[in-house]
């Protein structure tokens, strides 16, 4: 199996519709074991979440922004397990005025927050982990990025704060690639998770993607996805790091749609 | 199962695994406005009705649901035909 033995972090997820749930399963299936986090009021959707996975996994509590709740996930994996072979970072966050329309009027707090929890976070994960994946003798990160090097219409400074999550992924892999571990970061098309729900003008992307992608796109399927979390989580990556892979059905390499 | 069997059975679990006022509880009360369930309530409250209920409710199904009464009919479609 791809990941037997793997000791893997899954944060994000939130419903069994969530990248980071179909993450989780596909990585069961596989055969890591896994320790779920969950956050704030949300946590209780987290653990509703992780009993519907084939074999429920715990949860612990990690607000990415309190470093006491980092300390205390990375004390308890290392009681657990002694050692971490990889983490899922499915992270972000944009207060309602940095999204859908605001861009030139959002004050500079809400954008502030936006990166904080959404791209800086990454290296909060990272450096947490950072000594149960070198008592594992290396290991694989994996973040979930939309890709921005285009302006989206109403994803405003949740889109900045991505493509600055893009460049946190390749200076995490330029530091850490000493340590044997790789850095990467999953550009997904649009999937209706919950996530998706919350951003305004979500059905302008979704519309427009499954006529350009040369693959198509189905918005309802997010295995593709997490097949790929799974594979750079895996041994079968091993030299892959400060990458963003796509997995959007071609639409990345196509400018306009054709007949 | 009979609708009053559903209808105590949901009242319940709003209190118990949501946090709601039974007293607060009536079949016309809305969640959002009358209960203020907000967003993620209502998400927990619909994995609560699929996980309780043993039911699949679809997104746009879920999307009829504002009423405590609502939900008792939609369970009760999925569950009795």
């Amino acid at each position: 199996m791809l990941l037997e033995g793997k000791r893997l972090v899954v944060t994000g997820v939130l419903t069994d519709d969530s990248i980071a749930w179909h993450t989780a399963r596909v990585a069961q299936e596989q055969g890591a074991a896994l320790v779920l986090t969950g956050f704030g009021r949300a946590l209780r959707l987290t653990e509703r979440s992780a009993r519907r996975l084939p074999d429920p996994p715990p949860v612990l509590e990690l607000d990415i922004n309190d470093p006491v709740h980092m300390e205390a996930l990375a004390s308890d994996l290392g009681e657990r397990w002694g050692a971490v072979d990889g983490a899922l970072h499915a992270i972000a966050y944009a207060p309602d005025d940095a999204l859908g329309g605001n861009f030139l009027t959002t004050p500079p707090e809400s954008a502030g927050t936006a990166f904080l929890t959404s791209a800086y976070s990454y290296k909060t994960l990272a450096v947490g982990l950072h000594p149960l994946l070198v008592a594992a003798g290396g290991g694989a990160l994996v973040t979930l990025d939309f890709d921005n090097r285009q302006a989206w219409p109403a994803y405003d400074w949740m889109g900045v704060a991505k493509a600055a999550l893009q460049a946190v992924t390749r200076y995490l892999a330029r530091d850490l690639g000493a340590d044997n571990i790789r850095v990467n970061a999953v550009s997904a098309g649009p999937l209706t998770t919950m996530a998706a729900k919350s951003i305004p003008g979500f059905s302008r992307f979704r519309d427009v993607w499954g006529k350009r992608a040369p693959l198509g796109w189905d918005v309802s399927d997010p295995t593709p996805v997490a097949n790929m979390v799974c594979v750079l989580l895996s041994d079968w990556a091993p030299m892959t790091s400060g990458e963003v892979v796509h997995v959007d059905g071609g639409f990345h390499a196509i400018a306009a749609e054709g007949d | 199962m009979e609708r009053v069997e559903i209808e105590s059975k949901l009242v319940d679990l709003l209190v118990e695994e949501l946090g709601i006022e039974r007293d607060n509880i009536t079949m016309s009360a809305k969640f959002e406005e009358d209960l203020e369930v907000d967003s993620l309530g209502v998400v927990e409250l619909l994995m609560a009705l699929e996980d309780n209920f043993d039911v699949k409710i679809p997104d746009d199904e879920a999307e009829g649901i504002t009423t405590v009464g609502e939900a008792v009919d939609i369970v009760s479609t999925k569950i009795n035909g």
